[in-house]
């Protein structure tokens, strides 16, 4: 199974998780993993996800979630797992 | 499972250190567009290129998108034209059609540069060779993304010095008939020695004759990268110093590994090499000169420069050995000077001149790299420069390369500026006294001693 890992960095505020995860939902995309952290007032967060039953392509996310990105002030990224797993593991 | 600070120091590496994939570049081999008649071969390349081609930069643009990192170009490498158009092309007038037909392909599939409108005389130039030399000036004034690189010598061949001759003059006369734009036909032109036949960057990529029909090689770069993961380790040993440039090359050569594959499937492509070059830009961060003080020297050019690069050099090729299994190209650390604003600011402040750059030159990946020089240099003292890397090169059994330009109508202390990823570089003096009467003997320099391994 492909994953895909969506960062969101941004000042924290009410609703972040909220958002992303109703997307998540609305469109049949499953977290598999998620953690969060806030460092100096900045929201840090990590999901793994399995987008392979999604209604919708790899690229229509990425372009949803950036938008969903700029209405929460944050920056939202969403990479596959491959560069991750190439960079750090032998 | 992916943590997360590997995912943060992954994208951090990409955001705040301009890690990026410098290049992926298609090699073509033109060699089946041979015609002797000159509208059959540019038909002929028109359509194999534009084939090819023809879904590079859209999946390029896909695997930015999917996996974060910058593809910053997308280019096309091709068989030395001099081999291809030998038979169709009879005059100067004729190689510069063939050479605006690669121009006009390259801009219709939108790839930034086309290389390959080269010749390899390490030995002697046939006439259609010494044809395509002389169209240069012409060639490198009416196209834009056309590249072009002459091979003068090799370690098991020599120096073919009538070529070294005849492109001292070349280079002035591209300068000339380029110095409405500060002579910047020249950075578009390499002379080597030891060329390597999977280069993926340029000026200097061509698609060698011992390549596949087609093939994709991959050049990553990261000079950001590495300067930040040195200054973590400020006040350490040269053990610590070497392990943290071989870890950081490591990664960043898996990226590119990464990025090759997919394109390689996605384009049904074999993939060829990666070439981990620590290629600097012009933007601050993303320097080797940057490398050189983090490591401890006051500014580029100081006593230790050459050692520093020699290390630097070397960790770069074994962290990118261990990470993928065909790595080629030039691979190492690049000096061009325009290119790299730590380099422009000390050779601006006087810490760094062309006798301390070609030493430099003996232990990085290529060679005189993007270096201005006075407008009015004579053509021979070019030559007599170009003598001088070919010789490092022959002799050590590396690519060196040089790409001079002399800036029509400046002199030492101006400053030339080329735009975009070429930068700007002030002009640096040359020695002038005259070696006239050594380069225009003619003939060859006899290949080295160690040439004889059979």
């Amino acid at each position: 199974m492909k994953k895909t890992i969506i960062t969101v960095l941004g000042k924290d505020k009410v609703g972040i998780i909220s958002e992303v995860c109703s997307y998540l939902a609305k469109y049949n995309i499953n977290i598999l993993d998620i953690s969060q952290t806030i460092v100096q007032g900045f929201f840090n967060m990590m999901m793994i996800v399995d987008m392979n039953q999604s209604s919708k392509s790899f690229l229509e996310i990425v372009n949803d979630l950036n938008q969903i990105g700029q209405q929460l002030e944050c920056k939202i990224q969403v990479q596959k797992e491959e560069i991750f797993d190439q960079m750090h593991r032998i | 499972m992916i943590n997360m600070k590997e995912v943060i120091e992954t994208n951090s590496m990409i955001q705040e250190m301009n890690l990026d994939v410098r290049t992926i570049t298609l090699g073509i081999n033109l060699l089946d567009c041979v015609s002797d008649r000159i509208e059959v071969l540019k038909q002929n390349i028109y359509q194999k290129i534009k084939n090819k081609a023809k879904d590079l930069v859209r999946v390029g643009n896909e695997i930015e998108k999917e996996y974060g990192i910058p593809i910053v170009n997308k280019r096309i490498s091709v068989t030395p034209i001099s081999l291809v158009a030998a038979s169709a092309c009879k005059s100067i007038e004729d190689y510069v059609e063939v050479a605006k037909i690669l121009d006009k392909v390259a801009k219709e599939v939108q790839v930034n540069f086309i290389g390959g409108f080269s010749a390899i005389v390490s030995k002697g130039m046939t006439s259609s060779e010494e044809l395509l030399i002389r169209s240069l000036p012409e060639v490198l004034k009416q196209t834009d993304c056309v590249c072009s690189s002459v091979n003068v010598g090799s370690s098991k061949t020599g120096i073919d010095m009538d070529a070294v001759l005849l492109l001292g003059e070349i280079i002035q006369k591209t300068a000339y008939l380029t110095k409405d734009h500060d002579s910047i036909g020249c950075a578009k032109l390499v002379v080597f020695c030891n060329a390597p036949d999977d280069n993926p960057f340029m000026a200097g990529a061509f698609h060698g004759i011992s390549e596949p029909d087609v093939v994709i090689h991959v050049g990553v770069s990261g000079p950001g990268v590495v300067k930040r993961a040195l200054e973590e380790v400020k006040d350490a040993d040269f053990e610590v110093l070497c392990e943290t440039i071989k870890k950081t090359a490591f990664k960043i050569t898996r990226v590119g590994q990464l990025v090759a594959k997919e394109a390689s499937k996605r384009l049904h492509i074999p993939f060829g090499i990666i070439d981990l070059s620590l290629a600097p830009t012009p933007m601050v961060g993303d320097s080797i000169a940057e490398i050189f003080e983090t490591m401890g020297l006051e500014k580029a050019g100081a006593p230790g420069t050459t050692a520093a690069l020699a290390l630097l050099n070397d960790q770069v090729k074994k962290g990118g050995v261990m990470a993928s299994s065909y790595v080629g190209g030039l691979s190492g650390a690049f000096i061009p000077v325009s290119e790299d604003q730590g380099m422009i600011d000390a050779v601006t402040c006087g810490a760094l001149t062309i006798e301390k750059l070609e030493a430099m030159t003996c232990v990085c990946s290529v060679g005189l790299d993007m270096v201005a020089i006075p407008g009015d240099t004579k053509p021979s003292t070019i030559s007599g420069m170009i003598a001088d890397e070919m010789a490092i090169g022959m002799i050590n059994q590396k690519t060196t390369a040089v790409r001079l330009i002399p800036v029509i109508g400046k002199k030492v202390g101006d400053v030339a500026s080329f735009g975009g990823l070429l930068g700007h570089a002030p002009v640096l003096p040359v020695n002038s006294f005259s070696c006239d009467a050594f380069i225009k003997r003619g003939g060859r320099i006899p290949a080295p001693i160690h040439s004889f391994k059979n």
